[in-house]
């Protein structure tokens, strides 16, 4: 089970993100918990400065932008990061 | 969404990344960018989040058309931050190229070097958006 966090106030970008997150998730066969961050204080805490954002396991991988779902992909299929956010 | 909150999804397409260090020529720069934020040029970023490695500032900024590192001196820090986070900036000034003399330890400066600094970074930044256009109407 992988916690993706889906970042952003909920405007329709967002929702296109959370979407593309759990099209990429079926097509890899991750399972996932998404959590939607929308707090702009919440948001803040993982430095995204420009939404959409997306963090797989605490780990901004994209901000600002809607990520492909080929990109999401790679993401849900990587092992986890070593060093901290 | 709620209407009191404020969507933060179009990206600025101009950040601003002043040294900001602890000479008056720093402070020249990070005033400079100051204004020009308030002025709607750009965004003043956080050049310290970037040294530190945030994951979420760097991915935003990667999100930005225009970088703009702004320098006191030819120690250019501001510069080898974001080079250093693969974040090379399109448009860099350092202040002390401009004819102000550097003086470590004093952060005043005059409203006239301010001036020299922040027209000059407006000047670069209205020629790069010229050039953009310029290169927008050569593709298509």
């Amino acid at each position: 089970m992988k916690k993706v966090q889906v970042l952003g106030p909920g405007c329709p970008k967002c929702q296109q993100v959370a979407a593309h997150v759990a099209e990429a998730a079926k097509a890899v066969g991750v399972q996932i918990e998404v959590e939607k961050v929308s707090k702009p204080m919440d948001i803040a805490k993982y430095g995204v400065m420009f939404t959409p954002g997306l963090a797989v396991e605490g780990e901004v991988v994209c901000a600002g932008r809607i990520p492909s779902v080929e990109e999401i992909k790679g993401w849900l299929e990587a092992e986890p990061a070593k060093e901290q956010k | 969404m709620s209407d009191s909150q404020k969507c933060a999804c179009e990206p600025s397409e101009v950040l601003l990344f002043p040294c900001s260090g602890g000479s008056n020529c720093g402070q020249i720069a990070h005033h400079a960018a100051v204004e020009l934020h308030n002025a709607g040029r750009g965004k003043l970023f956080c050049l310290a989040g970037i040294g530190g490695h945030v994951k979420g500032l760097i991915e935003s900024a990667k999100a930005a058309k225009v970088l703009v590192a702004i320098d006191g001196c030819p120690a250019v820090c501001a510069k080898k931050t974001l080079e250093h986070a693969h974040l090379p900036p399109q448009i860099h000034l350092v202040v002390t190229e401009l004819g102000i003399e550097k003086k470590s330890g004093y952060l005043d400066f005059s409203e006239e070097e301010l001036a020299v600094c922040r027209d000059r970074l407006a000047q670069e930044l209205q020629a790069r958006v010229a050039g953009a256009v310029a290169d927008s109407t050569t593709v298509s």
